[in-house]
């Protein structure tokens, strides 16, 4: 067992573990965004920020991938953090401002303004759906192209997937396609919302813009045509 | 080997190549056939001197005499004047700009006499394609010694003491790296050599495969050794190196037939191989957790480095990377011992690895300097000596403005911190840093809010995207920068850009993120009032920014010295310019939109800004 303090608090928890898991034990709530319990950690949002050391030395990490180390002082909301934080969420504002659970959190940080150029993405990069479809569906059928800001999520060539089982994994989890199929209520399940997200799994001219991408759908059982 | 009375070394190195040295040697060879020299003289190629702005470049050895700018049409005149009556050619020789008078020798110039070689040691002195000639210059004398008298921990506790730190950006000491890497758990270890060198304008370590790439390798073998079940060694070279990479091919081949690679070496019951990696061609895949990935074949990304590359690297493998020119300290550190390498450099390694800045570094100096190209400094020199005595001083008599030091993501130093010692700790205390070792020194001429976009968007093309701050803070910053140079930032502007900056810098997944806004935050604090000119009077005070510029005719120039000439009227792309031939020209300003091709075109110049 490694024995850490976090905000002061000391724990003990078992070696390998991550610095959220410590914090999410003890009950200190760290946003994330990028990361989902039973999927390999990934540290590319950076929302997870947290202080660790002391002093000169001390130095923000991503909780998700930072393994507890034996006494280690970990400060989750330190005004460091918070800076950090509510600055990452001002870009993703500016970048993806139509996700709910970005302005749930940008909301619950109190960010009050967003001073970039204004874009209306509809992807953060969290490269989720990629490790749901490669680590829980074993599909493969997805993953990142290009560099910098000319990264996207897709199929390679962009085209529909033979390895794709349309199983809505990767709609599931994302975070940027807020308006997800509920089909105990099947009104709002003609949402558009995925729209938003271009379908990563099929051919892009494949799908009208009104609707699922998933044909048929095998989350809302609403077949098209 | 045969001896000949003189030598001339031609310099191969890519500058001088461009030069067309290949011609010069062949006229001298030519030449030298018909004065019936040939078991007298020996033309030899060798890596790059250095001195890449007086190329192509000659040295006649063994007196060191250094012939500069040369064209085919000397070569006839040099070789019956200097070869065959013994009179050294004045007019080839290199004066100083402010004196004019020739300096025979290579070693009593000042670019040169100024420099303190370990890295390049051989640079100029030996054919690279040649095993014989490197191990004539004590080549692979450090690894005998290594392998035959001493065990791999006096090796290790060697390097340790010596105080080396890894010359490819982050300063970490190598001794240290090297202790982790051997205590780490695994039965096959690695050794890389990092020659990806993305920085634009840099060409160390790319100089010093190309002029002695067996010290890269000899460095490796004993890193090797050093660090125990190492038995597979990698180079990853970037594909734009294509010379290098051949280089390399054939420094291993020889290295194997001398049994200094491959199984036993020495006899000393040391296997240990190496093989060649080609780059992605990323800046980014410099980055050692990149770096690994793409060696394995994954795409280039970083990932996070919290659990150490020494512990698993690749293949989660413990992995030890270093640097080109980190490894070919190496086997001088074993040969001349730890002790004369911590004699040069500043501070106190003994107890604290990270106390100090030892040995020399190699700087790719560029810009408005009088000498540009590569120099090696020893630790502790002032970056005054290095822009005025090695680098001749600033260019057309112009104001030193600043220094960039560190590449791409290094920042800039002005006047008021140029007494500052080249020394790892000092560098990053100013917001700059030692990174590779690029270095560009900018002028009165320069705009500041420029220079920083400039490498601004450098580093933001290089971004991986991988993550938030990075890619989209990057993206912001370069817009507001854009913003400011044609007039429409504010105040407000600049406060954003260094709070974004701050956060971009702490956050970051990786040292690219984690660097690329120096150049702002640097210019930020240190020409603060270039920015304000900018946002508030929307002026750019060095005129760079064109579209803060105004443009007007001068009356009296325009029709005493041009007489109307009607040129610009031809180039004005928006026909802002009114004014018949003969006659003096206007510029109306309702209609100019400030792309500045008419002060360009103006032969008289005419042509004011303000
Ligand atoms: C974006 C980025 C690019 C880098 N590029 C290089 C490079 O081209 N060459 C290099 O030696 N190190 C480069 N580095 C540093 C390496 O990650 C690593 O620290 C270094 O190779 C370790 O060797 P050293 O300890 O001998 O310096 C880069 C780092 C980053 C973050
Ligand atoms: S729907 Fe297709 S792309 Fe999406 S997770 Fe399932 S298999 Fe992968
Ligand atoms: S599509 Fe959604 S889950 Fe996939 S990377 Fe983009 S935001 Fe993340
Ligand atoms: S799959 Fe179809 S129904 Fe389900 S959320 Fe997406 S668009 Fe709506
Ligand atoms: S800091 Fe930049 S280069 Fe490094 S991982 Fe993040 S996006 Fe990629
Ligand atoms: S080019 Fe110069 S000299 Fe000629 S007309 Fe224009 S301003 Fe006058
Ligand atoms: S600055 Fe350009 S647009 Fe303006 S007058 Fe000169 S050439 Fe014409
Ligand atoms: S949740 Fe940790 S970086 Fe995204």
């Amino acid at each position: 067992m490694i024995k850490l303090k976090i905000n002061a608090v000391p724990v003990s928890v078992e070696e390998g573990s991550t610095i959220l898991e410590a914090a999410q034990f003890l009950g200190f709530p760290i946003p994330t965004l990028c990361h989902v319990e039973g999927l390999s950690p990934y540290g590319a949002c950076r929302l997870c920020v947290v202080e660790v050391g002391e002093g000169a030395r001390s130095k923000l990490v991503s909780s998700c991938t930072y393994p507890v180390e034996e006494g280690l002082r970990v400060r989750t909301a330190s005004a460091r953090v918070v800076r950090a934080r509510k600055m990452i969420l001002e870009l993703m504002l500016g970048s993806c401002p139509q996700s709910k659970i970005i302005q749930d959190l940008a909301s619950a940080y109190e960010v009050r303004q967003q001073r970039f150029k204004q874009e209306y993405e509809t992807c953060i990069l969290c490269g989720l759906c990629a490790r749901m479809c490669t680590e829980q569906m074993m599909a493969h059928a997805i993953g990142f192209q290009g560099r910098g800001d000319h990264r996207t999520l897709g199929t390679p060539f962009n085209i529909k997937s033979e390895k794709c089982r349309l199983c809505g994994g990767c709609i599931y989890i994302c975070p940027a396609c807020q308006l997800r199929c509920t089909y105990t209520q099947p009104e709002k399940a003609i949402c558009g919302g995925c729209a938003n997200l271009s379908p990563p799994c099929l051919e892009k001219p494949n799908f009208d813009d009104m609707m699922c991408y998933m044909s048929p759908c095998v989350a809302c059982e609403i077949k098209k045509d | 080997m045969k001896r000949y009375r003189l030598q001339l070394m031609v310099c191969a190195g890519t500058g001088c190549v461009s030069n067309h040295s290949v011609e010069i040697k062949d006229a001298l060879d030519r030449e030298i056939e018909k004065h019936k020299l040939q078991n007298e003289a020996e033309v030899v190629f060798t890596g790059c001197n250095g001195f890449c702005g007086a190329g192509p470049i000659v040295v006649v050895q063994p007196d060191g005499v250094f012939y500069q700018l040369l064209k085919t049409a000397d070569i006839p005149h040099l070789v019956e004047e200097h070869l065959l009556k013994g009179r050294p050619v004045k007019k080839l020789m290199y004066s100083p700009p402010a004196e004019k008078i020739p300096i025979p020798k290579m070693s009593d110039i000042p670019f040169f006499s100024d420099q303190t070689l370990i890295a390049l040691r051989n640079r100029g002195m030996i054919d690279p394609e040649q095993i014989d000639d490197y191990i004539a210059r004590g080549g692979y004398k450090g690894l005998v010694k290594a392998l035959t008298m001493m065990t791999p921990d006096e090796v290790l506790k060697e390097i340790k003491s010596s105080g080396l730190r890894g010359r490819g950006g982050g300063g970490f000491p190598t001794g240290v790296k090297w202790e982790s890497c051997k205590h780490a758990h695994g039965d096959i270890k690695h050794v890389i050599c990092n020659a990806d060198e993305g920085d634009p304008g840099a060409f160390m370590d790319r100089s010093i495969i190309e002029g002695d790439p067996h010290a890269v390798i000899e460095g490796m073998i004993i890193g090797a050794y050093a660090i125990e079940k190492v038995h597979q060694g990698y180079i990853y070279v970037r594909m734009e190196y294509p010379l290098a990479i051949k280089r390399f091919q054939i420094a291993i081949k020889q290295a194997r037939e001398y049994g200094l690679l491959g199984e036993n070496i020495l006899d000393a019951g040391f296997t240990f191989d190496i093989d060649i990696r080609r780059g992605a061609g990323a800046f980014v895949c410099g980055e050692s957790t990149a770096l690994m990935a793409s060696v394995e074949g994954k795409p280039g990304e970083p990932r996070a480095k919290y659990i150490h590359t020494v512990e698993r690297g690749l293949w989660e493998r413990p992995t030890c990377l270093n640097n080109v020119e980190t490894w070919a300290n190496v086997p001088q550190i074993i040969l001349k011992g730890a002790q004369w390498f911590s004699s040069i450099g500043t501070g106190d390694v003994s107890a604290d690895p990270w106390g100090g800045s030892k040995g020399t570094k190699v700087f790719s100096l560029a810009g408005k300097v009088n000498n540009t190209g590569l120099v090696e400094v020893p630790m502790g020199i002032p970056l005054r000596d290095i822009v005025f005595k090695i680098g001749g001083g600033i260019r057309d008599g112009k104001k030193f403005k600043a220094v960039q030091t560190g590449g791409p993501s290094g920042g800039f130093i002005p006047e008021s911190l140029l007494d500052l010692p080249v020394d790892y700790e000092e560098l990053t205390k100013v917001g700059s840093m030692m990174g590779s070792g690029g270095m560009v020194v900018t002028d009165e001429d320069n705009c500041m809010v420029d220079m920083a976009r400039y490498f601004l968007a450098f580093t933001q093309a290089e971004s991986c995207g991988k993550c938030t701050p990075c890619r989209e803070g990057t993206k912001q910053m370069l817009d507001i920068l854009d913003r400011i140079s044609v007039g429409e930032g504010t105040e407000e502007d600049l406060v954003t850009l260094e709070d974004l900056s701050n956060v971009i810098v702490e956050s970051s997944l990786c040292a690219l993120g984690g660097s690329a806004p120096n150049p702002v935050l640097t210019t930020l604090k240190y020409f603060r009032e270039e920015y304000e000119a900018h946002v508030k009077d929307k002026k750019c005070p060095s005129h760079t920014c064109r579209k803060l510029n105004t443009y007007s005719i001068d009356e009296k120039i325009c029709l005493k010295l041009g007489h109307g000439c009607h040129v610009c009227v031809k180039h004005c792309p928006d026909a802002a310019i009114i004014g018949e031939r003969k006659q003096v020209h206007y510029i109306d300003p309702a209609k100019c939109s400030k792309c500045g091709v008419c002060y360009d075109v103006c032969n008289f110049k005419a042509v004011q800004v303000a």
